[in-house]
């Protein structure tokens, strides 16, 4: 239970839900305009095609240059529809491959924001491979020999928003969640019911709360009552400093450190429940 | 009881009895799932699990995959008791792992180990889709990056089988989290040079296309198999209609480019030794290798290896009449390429 000093209610994890997706939650674009300095946005994935629902470039953080990337899901309707809700296509995907390329390229480091339902699923977006760019993603992440530091700051649904959040560091907003998909999508696969959403969000531990004991994300940054849009530069600010605090972790790391140090901090997470049968013991 | 004397009861007995012998015996039969023909179980194996009368391709479990891959008697299974223990506490969970663990006889949906294609020794893994559709939690992650670690230690040519729906929902995120992993070991093993055949089977969705499965250096599916990263089902409720015939199809994924080949299932272990042999992998027979030069032992080092094949490599050239221009280049992992490729007779699990 909350003490008697904490203006917060306990919020269930349907309701994180809803606020994660809430219209006035600040977005990727609300963020690079409050954090950073001098944005350029970049386009296309130089191969066939623009997919404005991944927005990134290359900006100033504190005076040194940055590669910001992230998932946008727009600010009105119109903008809803062209950037199909956050939910990228493959050439969104191939753009950001593109940006992570020239950042490592150029030397600098590499900030991720996290907002999306899930990649497109479409008939062009499977035409033109959306699991391979994916996949490709994931595999590029691993290897970029610059820091990166992804931030997940609403949904963060399964491998559209993971294949952009493969940091160093990965940091949450308090009331954004993180999971394998929807809460729709689980009960609909589990359960039959897409209808028991509020349901699978309570199994799934899709909180930044429930993320960090798991070891899934680093820190959490805390939002004021109501939610990251009752008071935005709260939010700016403190995520502000905490983004700073971690590309100083990563200061001294080589390019080949910095690597290993994100395929290893993955390559652990769910170590801690496996276990090993004895082999001999037939079935 | 009929009189034994009577010739004609005695021949309806007889026919009876044949009748009996010749009733179909359901453990002895399978039904094809498109033609509904029934087919012997017996004859199957010869025909490579695909329906003698329509052409349908049966589904395949891991151990029978193996059984048509690898060669007789060489599979090693490596990592076999890695289990998960229910991160997230999901109701009937484990139930479901013992039930589909009891049908398949293998404790994950993954069967992953060592073996020989054409005496090539390679690292195979093989996703079984009988086992909660061949979902990959934590479990499944963990082996194949295992398999994938161990191929590189080993300088092994890694094949992965894939049948997948994709991650294992009652794992929640963690399960989202080995198609990072997955991907990270793939791309270090590349980068160290190593062979990847990724094969595509029936059906290969989600977060195994989305991460392991589109790396390989060759890409290869068989026939009509269903390829894609969001399920039919979730577009076509997306789109509001039908999807059109043949969509995310093996072949629709050729014509678009994600694939090296339609392999049919009775030519896939002749075009895997194919194309290990066309990179450079060679048979454990005795032969003028490298195998001269090694010393006996398990789990040398990846530097001992190294080693091992520059000197290979420069005996090989000091034997070259054509070494002049070979000299020039310094020593380079990649030339290795060239080399033909050995491991240890006993390989184990680290």
């Amino acid at each position: 239970m909350a003490g008697k000093k904490d203006a917060k209610p306990n919020l269930t994890p349907a309701e994180r839900v809803a606020l994660a997706r809430h219209a006035g939650r600040p977005g990727t674009a609300e963020f690079i305009d409050a954090l950073f300095d001098d944005f350029f946005e970049m386009k296309g994935d130089r191969l066939c095609g623009e997919d404005g629902s991944v927005l990134g470039g290359v900006a100033m953080f504190h005076g040194a240059p940055v590669t910001v990337i992230g998932h946008r899901k727009g600010r009105n309707l119109d903008e809803h529809l062209r950037y199909h809700f956050g939910m990228p296509s493959p050439e969104g995907y191939r753009k950001a491959g593109r940006l992570m390329a020239q950042a490592e390229k150029f030397q600098r480091p590499v900030i991720t924001f996290i907002d999306t339902p899930g990649a497109y699923p479409g008939l062009e977006a499977e035409a033109h491979g959306q699991g391979d760019a994916i996949a490709r993603s994931l595999a590029r992440m691993s290897r970029l020999r610059v820091p990166v530091i992804s931030v997940i700051t609403g949904e963060g649904g399964s491998g559209g928003a993971l294949a952009l959040a493969m940091g160093n560091s990965v940091l949450m907003l308090e009331n954004a969640v993180y999971s394998v998909l929807s809460p729709e999508g689980f009960a609909a696969v589990l359960w039959k019911d897409a209808s028991r959403s509020a349901e699978a969000s309570e199994v799934m531990k899709l909180t930044a709360a429930d993320l960090l004991e798991m070891g899934v994300i680093d820190e959490i940054i805390e939002e004021p009552a109501g939610g990251a849009h009752e008071h935005p530069k709260a939010v700016f600010k403190k995520l502000d400093s905490a983004i700073s605090r971690h590309l100083q972790l990563y200061e001294d790391m080589n390019g080949s450190a910095l690597s290993a140090h994100r395929c290893k901090k993955f390559a652990a997470m769910g170590k801690r429940y496996l276990t090993n049968l004895d082999i001999e013991q037939d079935l | 009881m009929a009189n034994p004397l009577n010739a004609f009861e005695k021949r309806k007995q007889a026919l009876q009895s044949l009748k009996q012998l010749r009733r179909p015996n359901p453990d002895k039969q399978k039904t094809c799932p498109a033609c509904q023909a029934t087919i012997e179980k017996k004859k199957l194996m010869s025909t490579f699990y695909v329906c003698p009368h329509c052409g349908h391709y049966l589904t395949l479990g891991a151990k029978r995959r193996v059984r048509l891959t690898v060669d007789k008697d060489s599979f090693k299974e490596l990592g076999g008791g890695i289990v998960s223990t229910d991160p997230l506490d999901f109701p009937e969970y484990q139930e479901k792992v013992r039930a589909a663990a009891e049908k398949t006889k293998i404790h994950e949906a993954v069967l992953t180990g060592v073996g020989r294609i054409d005496g090539i020794p390679a690292a195979v893994g093989v996703l079984d889709s009988r086992f909660l559709m061949g979902s990959m939690g934590v479990a499944v992650g963990d082996k194949i990056a295992r398999l994938i670690e161990y191929a590189d230690r080993r300088d092994l040519p890694l094949i992965i089988f894939s049948a997948s729906g994709g991650a294992r929902m009652q794992e929640g995120i963690l399960s989202l989290m080995q198609m990072a992993k997955t991907a990270a070991a793939v791309e270090q093993f590349s980068e160290n040079g190593g062979l990847f055949i990724s094969v595509l089977t029936h059906p290969t969705t989600g977060g195994v296309t989305a991460s392991f499965a589109s790396l390989g250096d060759v890409i290869l599916a068989e026939p009509g198999a269903l390829i894609g990263f969001a399920g039919p089902r979730v577009i076509e409720q997306t789109l509001g209609e039908k999807l059109p015939e043949g969509f995310q199809s093996a072949e629709f994924m050729l014509e678009h480019g994600f694939l090296d080949a339609i392999v049919e299932r009775k030519d896939l272990k002749k075009a895997l030794s194919q194309l290990l042999k066309l990179h450079g992998y060679r048979s454990q027979a005795p032969s003028r290798s490298i195998t001269n030069f090694l010393p006996g032992g398990k789990d040398r080092s990846k530097e001992q290896n190294f080693t091992d094949r520059t000197a290979a490599r420069d005996a090989d050239r000091s034997a070259d009449a054509d070494a002049d221009a070979d000299s020039a280049v310094s020593a380079d992992a990649s030339d290795d390429r060239f080399i033909a490729k050995q491991i240890d007779p006993e390989p184990d699990l680290k």
